[in-house]
């Protein structure tokens, strides 16, 4: 089989600023079709709101052993979406995987918009939200702190931080881009570009600075994104209910919100490749090497899962068995097997590359893995509650259309966000992809070169990718 | 405000977190419920929801499960079978067992509930923000949350007159449950700081042990070590603390005591005599 390339190297530089920022005017009109969808399920979603603001948290359906149900599963959800998008601007960075490029800039938007999305769940499912400050430790006269023992509070340390990093990660990454938008528009935009440029001019200098703090916050933010979602699962493993308290869950909730993540930028992927026709950069050889990625997590996943189910049946801790045995055969077990039907066999279409390369299947696929995902925090979260170790208080209790509502907005929330950003902001990195395909000819060519003359010397470094 | 009031509260809370609670008890309130003599008559949940201005949520909430019975009478029929061909129910009266290291306390974000120097599992309502992780991580499930403002629709005019004045009317939002009748306890302990005196055993009394009328409920303090209850523990040889002990206990046949999950290491208050069965 020939290796295909992963972008075409002849591709012109300024053909890539005219594509991209051609992008930012001119989409698809499927997309307004789209953004219009999410703001009416965000509007849905604030209708549910207010009545449960106004009523109380019982419209959601809430119950005694049911304190928490969709909310925090989907809360887990929308952390763990935001992980993939640090794996691709980051750890790829790192270790200088240049495939990444075309595509990292939206996937780092999505982390940052999918942490906005789960910022909001504690908020929603809190009793009295006006008084959600109080998790922080901030200087009051009545001597009052937080309590630095619940995991909670490490939740809103995580997630603030993390969120604060990656946020400074995309606008960091974007300087450069922002100058070349700044230099090629007009009216409101110019003046925005202008501000958010820094006064970019593309300098030795400052791609020299650009460089350390880019590779600097990139090194910084890995052990961020593998803290959080480690953090996140201290809400369940610090606890001692049965099916949560599992000294396996911190790689397993990583694992998890990798793989969602990865199976989220499939979807983004193929969404943004026909709302902007970018078929040139978000090319079919990148989108096999992001599906080989999901399918390679999607399997450590499985792996994790199996080693829970495992030390659940051999530990023969009682509440933990008979609810392991109650998911799998129980009033949850048609959501728990979708869970791993999902999950964990669904991926293998992702091992063919006739499927791979077939965008209509991959778009299903990647809803249906991110799917699996969702319906796999629920089965963390929700049959605990049901069948904990008190049987007098076991219930099985299904979200009403109020917290459906909320769940079902929240994909609105993230989407009407990820819609507008990509259409105010360059979705494909320009200076990054100059890069790599400056790169990608110059090695070309001393093959070629290689080739013709053995004994010739290799051609002098130069900082690639000058793009302003 | 002074820079030593923080870092004097900042020892304090550290002192507290890393000894695990108090100490220095000056109280330690438990409970001891026969079960044997427990017929299931609900008259102490009844003179709960009177006492501490528990809400009447309404029979569809009630069957969603948003009930406010801080005391619930457990209700666990009997398998039948060849040597107990009709045993009927059990009861078990079931509140906060205000465990010694109660699983809600490290758990709440603002420390809204936490372990008081009477031995009580405290619950603040005003500095509850609703997160609900208390009733998740408590294995009892015993901690009800207010789903909605139930003032106007429990108490319509003027049933309001029949609000305990002693304590509040808690609005929706927060997290409440039994709290061993704290207003009780606090009128007595005041009433004998007055006087100059001990709390004398039997001073307290909580509403469901005054209205049981099989008298199946015991208050009192284990601290004490004269009182009813303490007596009734150490007849029963359960102790605070270590789970191995009690369980050998009960090999003996008339040791019926035991804590409920005490596999679990809670410590819970609450001692139950398991109901005397005849060998048919």
């Amino acid at each position: 089989m020939v290796t295909e390339k992963d972008i075409n190297e002849q591709i012109a530089w300024a053909k890539i600023n005219t594509d991209v920022l051609e992008s930012m005017e001119n989409p698809r009109p499927a997309f307004w079709v789209t953004l219009a969808v999410c703001v009416a399920m965000v509007a849905c979603a604030v209708l549910a709101e207010y009545i449960q603001y106004t009523e109380g948290m019982g419209t959601a359906n809430l119950n005694n052993p049911h304190m928490w149900d969709m909310y925090i599963a989907a809360f887990v959800f929308w952390i763990g979406m935001s992980h993939s998008g640090t794996l691709l601007s980051a750890i790829l960075h790192l270790i200088h995987a240049d495939w990444r490029k075309p595509i990292y800039r939206f996937a780092e938007a999505m982390t940052t918009f999918s942490l906005l999305t789960a910022g909001l769940f504690p908020m929603i499912h809190l009793g009295r939200v006006w008084n959600l400050y109080w998790v922080l430790p901030y200087v009051s006269d009545r001597g009052h702190w937080p309590n630095f023992r619940s995991p909670l509070v490490w939740d809103a340390f995580a997630i603030s931080t993390y969120l604060t990093a990656s946020m400074l990660f995309l606008f960091v990454g974007m300087i450069p881009d922002l100058a070349i938008c700044r230099d090629n528009t007009s009216g409101w935009r110019k003046k925005l570009y202008t501000v958010l440029s820094l006064g970019w001019v593309g300098s030795d200098r400052q791609w020299r600075h650009f460089r350390k703090i880019y590779l600097l916050m990139a090194c910084f933010l890995i052990p961020l994104a593998v803290s959080v979602h480690s953090i996140v699962s201290a809400d369940f493993a610090m606890s001692i209910m049965p099916g949560w308290h599992i000294t396996s869950f911190p790689p397993y909730f990583v694992a998890g919100a990798l793989y969602s993540g990865c199976a989220a930028i499939i979807t983004l992927f193929i969404l943004l490749r026909y709302f902007f026709r970018f078929e040139d950069y978000m090319t079919l050889a990148i989108m096999e090497k992001t599906c080989k990625l999901t399918f390679a997590i999607a399997m450590v996943w499985t792996y994790l899962n199996l080693i829970e189910f495992a030390s659940i049946w051999y530990g023969h801790d009682m509440y933990n068995k008979e609810l392991l045995i109650a998911k799998a055969t129980g009033p949850y077990a048609p959501i728990f097997w979708t869970m791993i039907f999902c999950g964990s066999v669904l991926p293998f279409t992702l091992a063919f590359q006739k499927l791979r390369r077939h965008m209509p299947t991959m778009f299903v696929v990647s809803l249906f893995l991110n799917l699996g995902m969702f319906f796999e925090r629920w089965m963390i979260v929700a049959p605990t509650l049901s069948m904990s170790q008190e049987p007098h208080q076991w219930d099985v209790m299904y979200g009403s259309i109020i917290e459906w509502a909320i769940v079902f907005g929240s994909f609105g929330w993230f989407g009407m966000l990820f819609l507008i950003f990509v259409k105010v902001f360059p979705s494909v990195s320009m200076y990054e992809v100059k890069e790599m395909v400056f790169h990608r000819k110059r090695s070309a060519g001393e093959e070629d070169l290689a080739r013709m003359t053995d004994h010739s010397k290799p051609v002098t470094q130069t900082t690639g990718g000058e793009g302003a | 405000m002074s820079l030593d009031n923080i870092l004097n509260h900042w020892s304090d809370y550290r002192k507290g977190s890393e000894e695990g609670g108090h100490h220095d008890y000056e109280h330690r309130w438990a409970m001891a419920i026969n079960l044997d003599i427990c017929n299931g008559c609900n008259a102490c949940s009844t003179a709960c929801y009177a006492e501490n201005n528990l809400a009447v949520v309404g029979k569809e909430r009630f069957e969603k499960g948003q009930a406010m019975h801080w005391l619930r009478i457990e209700r666990y029929w009997d398998q039948q079978d060849k040597d107990y061909p009709e045993q009927g129910a059990s009861f078990l009266p079931m509140m906060c067992q205000h465990c010694g290291s109660a699983t809600c306390e490290p758990v709440c974000p603002v420390a809204a509930t936490y372990h008081t120097p009477d031995g009580l599992n405290a619950q603040v309502y005003n500095r509850c923000i609703g997160s609900r992780y208390c009733s998740n991580n408590c294995p009892f499930r015993v901690r009800y949350f207010n789903f909605y403002s139930y003032y106007e629709s429990a108490w319509p005019e003027p049933m309001e007159q029949q609000l305990n004045p002693d304590i509040s009317v808690r609005d929706k939002g927060v997290m409440e449950k039994c709290t061993f009748c704290v207003q009780r306890i606090r009128t007595a302990k005041d009433k004998a700081k007055m006087e100059d005196r001990e709390v004398q055993d039997g001073e307290v009394m909580t509403a469901c042990a005054q209205a049981c009328p099989t008298s199946a409920i015991v208050f009192g303090d284990t601290m004490d070590e004269n009182s009813v209850v303490s007596k009734l523990w150490k007849k029963h040889q359960v102790e605070r603390g270590v789970y191995a002990k009690t369980k050998l206990a009960k090999k003996d046949k008339d040791l019926r005591g035991y804590r409920i999950f005490e596999e679990l290491n809670v410590d819970p208050s609450v001692m139950y005599l398991d109901r005397v069965r005849e060998d048919i």
